[in-house]
């Protein structure tokens, strides 16, 4: 099986990295041939993979249905004419139900539990490599855990990485510290894959923290810069302050569940079972998963803490298209699909994610409203787009991973685009274009597509994804479901806005590149961008217009199509969260070209910022510029007040204080010691105090030898001390 | 056998006797002394070595045990072995005092004289060397007392601008702890008849030590071990310790010396008091959880980069204690990877601190301005590697510790969690989670102002040296094992397990 050969996806950009540090330097491409290569054949590898594994995931589903039709399936006792399922029945008939537990598919329409049959199960490759057992279940493995999750996955990251190393050459070309940002996207690659290939909590956090790093190190890239320094730091403290929860929660699971490996985390759990056979105590477990989701509000920007996110545009853009859009801030949403099962025990867990999911996805898209920077729009999109994906998790696995993986292609692809007019303009600020669709046609109809599928226009990726989600949390939600489902649809509204609003400043009208904003002052007439960048855009914008149909929400597709390929498990097989609902589609559509119709035209015109509609609201773009305020909160308040005010207060203490007593209590003992020295001495010690002054007067001899001058003393302190003691141990005997 | 009875004393004064020789050297031929250091360190450190491959790992107990009767009058035997618990922090002393000798060629502080200097270095390491393998009261005692005195003179002698204060300070409130000890160790050997700790061990694991001498007992040698370690509020003499010492001294004292006091508590107070343990570990764990949150925010408002490395001693050893704290064989194990990878990675801080001070004479970060990645990328560049590996990063050795101690904290042993106390540490668990945010704060702010940004235009033309030969042969070795601890963990924990396990039994049942 070629997935016995996964754990080498995660350890070619490990490789190219090792290589690139050794040789970078003196090689003709500089270190970026490493890196292409690893990632040119992880891909090709993340296929093979995924064919592997989506085709048995597939024959999984269609034994299943053939056991369940035929007389001696189903676990059907002899004698039995019928199978589980009725003639011309499908599993899929009705709406699959995610909570079935382990009583097997449920037929929502039916009420009925299915049994599955023994030897029918979704693929999984679970291996590992045990590096040592501490005891009481602390064991530290190395593990690949390869499913229809993983196999997603490492397709959308090797390809992503691929895309970005590849337009990174000529996007980076004449940087002084070229092969050093190779090396960091190998590094980053290879941690990203290791998270999302791993068999248990432990290898997944560490995962999870390489990539931070890695990110604070390509955030900080352009390190001369203080905003670039801040921002890097921002980032890594948030999500660090985010991986309190999640060091806290894999801990607590491993405490109510003895062990760091997934599949038995998942095993005990959907069994109502903890460590030693005891009955799941559901409140603990909802305090490990919370615990562990605020981590994933750190790591994928939910609110409250996406405040790093758009500071993160510091980095380098193919950076942001890589890690910042596509690929580590997913983790979060990667990190409650992995045990997605363990979530649904919990419906508190799920509630809490449903109501962050949700604030993100429609405050924070309001954001992108006041900004001028390129980057920003689209930093503040994929945190809303995040949101979307989190709150869709409330409701089905599905919804959240597809809308993941589309996402990744396109948004992507909007990153890259970004990069190649940030690349002719030399600047972010959109006041500095204008007019680029005549002197950029590549970048503009592939920014274009891009624009469409984060849109959700029909038949882009986005539209199906974004329906998957709305239509999930319609149906299956309740009145939860109902509230995501409304601010879902408006927040799709401002999405279209919000992106028709930086598609006509940036591409339409005349060029106003000579406003001053441009880094080198100096713009001539714009070009479009090499070929190494060019064709990047091109080839991401395919799956960003046809990946969306992987996963047609017609139930003759759902045996066959992405909810198939990439279920948790035939147990936890939603076929499909909703089932299309043509009005809700047509409905989202409308709002979308209402949304890009009207962003068109209200910035057709468009000359100065001081006439953007938008920034003269008054208190309301107050409120929108300054982010809610909670950046002020953290940095103004938190950061300051722990730094500038709390630690030199704590330092201040510690040297007049703590540090004054030891001065005075060293003195006053002088004093006292001295006098006692010669009372004691001269008057002879009982006998047990002799055995002490043995000791005591070798040492003593020692310190004659460091300082004579101050014998006294020490001797005093000595002594002090043995009286003291001597007496409380005559008292305890 | 020959190796098995004198493996031990061989390597232990090996030290000993070079530093003899150093001293025999004429003063006219002082630079001798640097060759002497380096063949007698390296010796040591291969008999470390070979005591290592020759060890038993699947055992536990004392290995290479030696024991013949010492100072009779007293009771006191040459009672010396080794086991899993000191055979790490033991290669380890042997390890630093090699790679010290080796720096050694590169710098040494003012007023120079090597001999003297690498004499003193060399006595220490039997000091510290034999603390770590002495199994009689006595004999660990007096080790333990002549660590002090070559460190008194390295810092007072070769120090900063307030080394007599430091040094003075240094050997005072070290000496008032072993007082304390000692006055402990005195009342043991009245009660139980022994200074031998095995003996003790099994004693006091068999209830033969009434409960309320073992609480005053075990607040004798809490002290001692205590302010060696150190644990707040215990802690001021280390600042001004390391801040003025040299760099060998600042790389040794915070490689190995304050493991001695940790060490102390898994090898006599546990073992030998553990009621007053159990008593007391509640305590020692909001000690514990203090000094790492405390030592954060101190490392915060630090502007001399020295003294924040310092600082950042104090939260780290909080993270060994807490473990300490837990009584589990997990948290011992956490707190013997942590003073080992606090060794590595501390011990390679105060070198690059050491080297950026040598070079731009100054430990005031903001006299260095920043820019250090422009004037230097690769010094630049090891220093962002050890910053990130001590805040604690997965993958390097800071992680495996501090996560195994937090781990055990939220299961802390039995006897605590049914006196009530398993919502304490759970929730001082969270709190130390939160002190590694402050830890990445501090270190994430202070290569901001020391690596990134411009150097200042005094600098650049300052002919600012980056990595020497002799540094990268110094260093490499400590980066080497920063990444390989912290991708195999069980390189320690493998030695060190069998015996930690056995030494909790009390605890766990």
């Amino acid at each position: 099986m070629i997935s016995d050969y996964a754990w080498v996806i995660p350890a070619l950009p490990a490789l190219s990295a090792v290589l690139i540090m050794l040789f970078g330097k003196h090689m003709k491409g500089k270190g970026a041939e490493f890196g292409i290569a690893a990632l040119g054949i992880a891909f090709l590898l993340s296929v093979f993979v995924a064919v592997e594994v989506f085709s048995a995931n597939v024959q999984a589903v269609a034994d299943l249905e053939e056991a369940l039709h035929s007389e001696e399936g189903g676990g059907g006792e002899e004698g039995e004419t019928e199978g589980a399922l009725r003639p011309g029945q499908s599993v899929f008939d009705g709406v699959m139900v995610a909570t079935t537990g382990l009583d097997g598919l449920r037929l929502a329409a039916e009420g009925e539990a299915i049994e599955i049959p023994e030897g029918i199960s979704s693929f999984v490759n679970d291996d590992s490599v045990s590096l040592g057992t501490l005891g009481e279940g602390f064991e530290l493995e190395a593990g690949q855990r390869v499913d229809g999750l993983a196999a997603m996955m490492f397709l959308l990251v090797t390809f992503v990485s691929l895309m970005v190393h590849i337009y990174s050459v000529g996007y980076m070309a004449g940087e002084p510290r070229y092969t050093y940002y190779f090396n960091l996207l190998s590094l980053f690659t290879m941690s990203m894959l290791l998270m999302v290939i791993a068999n248990n909590m432990l290898q997944l956090l560490v995962g999870w923290e390489l990539v931070g790093v890695c990110s604070f190190l390509l955030i900080g890239f352009y390190w001369e810069g203080r905003s670039n320094q801040s921002a890097a730091q921002k980032a890594f403290l948030t999500t660090k302050f985010g991986d309190i929860g999640l060091m806290v929660g894999v801990v607590s699971l491993w405490a109510q569940f003895g062990t760091f490996n997934i599949a038995q985390i998942i095993d005990d759990a959907t069994h109502g079972l903890q460590a030693g056979g005891q009955t799941l105590d559901n409140g603990w477990l909802t305090f490990g998963l919370i615990s562990l989701f605020i981590g994933a509000i750190g790591k994928s920007a939910q609110f409250p803490l996406q405040t790093w996110l758009p500071d993160a545009m510091a980095g380098p853009t193919p950076v942001s298209a890589l890690i910042h859009a596509a690929t580590m801030v997913t983790a979060g949403i990667f990190l409650v699909a992995r045990i997605y099962p363990v979530y649904q025990q919990s419906q508190a867990a799920l509630n809490v994610i449903a109501i962050i999911g949700v604030i993100t996805l429609f405050a924070m898209g309001f954001l992108a409203l006041v900004q001028d920077d390129i980057k920003r729009v689209l930093a503040y999109s994929t945190v809303s787009q995040l949101g979307y994906m989190v709150a869709a998790l409330a409701f089905s696995y599905t919804a959240g991973i597809f809308h993941l993986f589309t996402h990744g292609f396109f948004k992507a692809l909007l990153f890259l685009a970004s990069g190649s007019v940030i690349h002719a303009v030399h600047s972010n600020n959109m006041e500095d274009m204008g007019g680029l669709r005549k002197y950029m046609p590549a970048t503009f109809w592939t920014w274009i597509i891009g624009t469409l599928a984060l849109a959700a226009v029909f038949p882009l990726a986005g539209f199906w994804s974004k329906d998957e989600v709305l239509a999930g949390a319609f149906t299956n939600g309740g009145y939860t479901g109902t509230v995501v489902w409304i601010l879902g649809g408006l927040g799709g509204f401002i999405t279209a806005f919000y992106m028709a609003r930086a598609t006509t400043m940036t591409f339409f009208g005349d060029f106003r590149g000579h406003s001053g904003h441009s880094t080198d002052g100096s713009v001539g007439t714009p070009h479009e961008s090499p070929r190494s960048m060019k064709w990047p855009l091109i080839i991401l914008a395919v799956p960003a217009t046809l990946i969306g149909l992987i996963n047609l929400p017609f139930e003759r597709f759902h045996p066959t199509g992405f909810s198939a390929w990439t279920m948790f498990s035939l147990e936890y097989f939603e076929g499909h969260p909703a089932e299309f609902v043509v009005p809700l589609a047509i409905g989202s559509t409308l709002a979308a070209l209402l949304g890009l119709a009207l962003g068109y035209l209200m910035y057709r015109r468009y000359r100065e910022p001081a006439r953007d509609p938008f920034n003269n609201m008054g208190l309301a773009t107050t409120v929108l510029q300054r982010k809610y305020f909670l950046d002020d909160l953290y940095s103004g308040v938190i950061m300051h007040t722990i730094r500038d005010r709390i630690s030199p207060a704590i330092y201040w203490m510690n040297d007049n204080v703590i540090d004054r007593f030891v001065y005075l209590a060293g003195s006053s003992t002088r004093a006292l010691g001295g006098g006692l020295y010669r009372v004691v001495d001269q008057k002879g010690i009982d006998g047990f105090v002799n055995g002490a002054g043995s000791g005591a007067s070798w040492t003593g001899g020692l310190i004659k030898f460091a300082q004579s001058g101050n014998v006294q003393f020490y001797a005093g302190a000595m002594f002090i001390g043995v009286f003291v003691f001597a007496v409380l141990f005559a008292a305890a005997a | 056998m020959f190796w098995s009875d004198w493996a031990i004393t061989l390597t232990l004064f090996t030290p000993l006797l070079g530093a003899l020789a150093i001293a025999l050297i004429p003063k006219r031929s002082e630079h001798a002394a640097l060759p002497v250091a380096l063949v007698v360190s390296v010796l040591g450190f291969l008999l470390s070595l070979g005591i290592l491959a020759g060890y038993d790992f699947g055992a536990s107990g004392l290995q290479y045990e030696v024991n013949i009767p010492w100072i009779e009058a007293v009771g006191a035997n040459y009672h010396i072995g080794i086991d899993g618990i000191s055979l790490p922090l033991f290669v380890l002393s042997y390890l630093l005092t090699f790679l010290c000798s080796v720096y050694a060629y590169h710098h040494i502080e003012e007023p120079g004289n090597p001999k003297a200097f690498l004499a003193l270095m060399l006595l220490l390491q039997t000091g510290m060397a034999g603390t770590f393998i002495a199994f009689d009261l006595i004999l660990f005692f007096v080790f333990w007392e002549l660590v002090l005195v070559p460190m008194y003179f390295m810092i007072g002698v070769w120090g900063g601008p307030r080394r007599e204060y430091a040094a003075v300070k240094f050997f005072l409130y070290t000496l008032f702890g072993s007082v304390f000890m000692l006055v402990a160790f005195l009342a043991l050997r009245f009660t139980a008849g022994t200074f031998d700790m095995i003996e003790l061990t099994q004693m006091g694991q068999a209830g033969a030590l009434g409960l309320t001498f073992q609480r005053l007992a075990f607040l004798g040698v809490f002290l001692g071990f205590a302010i060696k370690v150190p644990m707040w509020p215990f802690h001021t003499w280390l600042p001004d310790a390391h801040t003025e010492a040299p760099t060998i001294g600042s790389v040794l004292l915070a490689g190995i010396l304050l493991k001695m006091g940790t060490y102390g508590f898994v090898r006599i107070a546990i073992p030998i008091l553990p009621d007053a343990a159990m008593d007391y570990a509640p305590i020692i764990a909001i000690l514990s959880v203090i000094a790492i949150i405390y030592g954060a925010l101190c490392c915060m408002a630090q502007t001399d980069l020295k003294r924040l490395i310092a600082f950042s001693s104090v939260g780290h050893m909080g993270f060994v204690m807490l473990g300490i704290a837990t009584l589990t064989p997990v948290g011992i194990n956490a707190a013997i990877f942590g003073m080992i990878a606090h060794g590595v990675i501390t011990g390679m801080l105060f070198f690059v601190v050491g080297s950026l001070k040598e070079r731009y004479h100054t430990r005031d970060m903001a006299t260095i301005g920043g820019g250090v990645l422009q004037t230097m990328p690769k010094m630049a560049a090891i220093f962002t590697f050890v910053s990130i590996a001590s805040l604690g990063l997965p993958g390097l050795a800071g992680f495996p510790g501090e996560f195994a101690a937090l781990l055990s904290a939220f299961r802390p042993a039995p006897g605590l969690a049914d006196d009530g106390f398993l919502t304490l540490y759970r929730v001082l668990m969270v709190l130390a989670a939160f002190g590694t945010v402050l830890t990445a704060g501090y270190f994430l702010y202070m290569l901001q102002r020391v690596n990134m940004g411009s150097a200042p235009k005094r600098w650049l033309n300052a002919g600012l040296a980056d990595v020497s030969v002799i540094e990268w042969g110094t260093w490499l070795p400590l980066l080497a094992m920063t990444l390989l601890l912290g991708v195999l963990p069980f390189l320690v924990w493998n030695i060190t397990t069998p015996d930690v396990t056995t030494l909790l039994s009390y605890f766990t049942g």
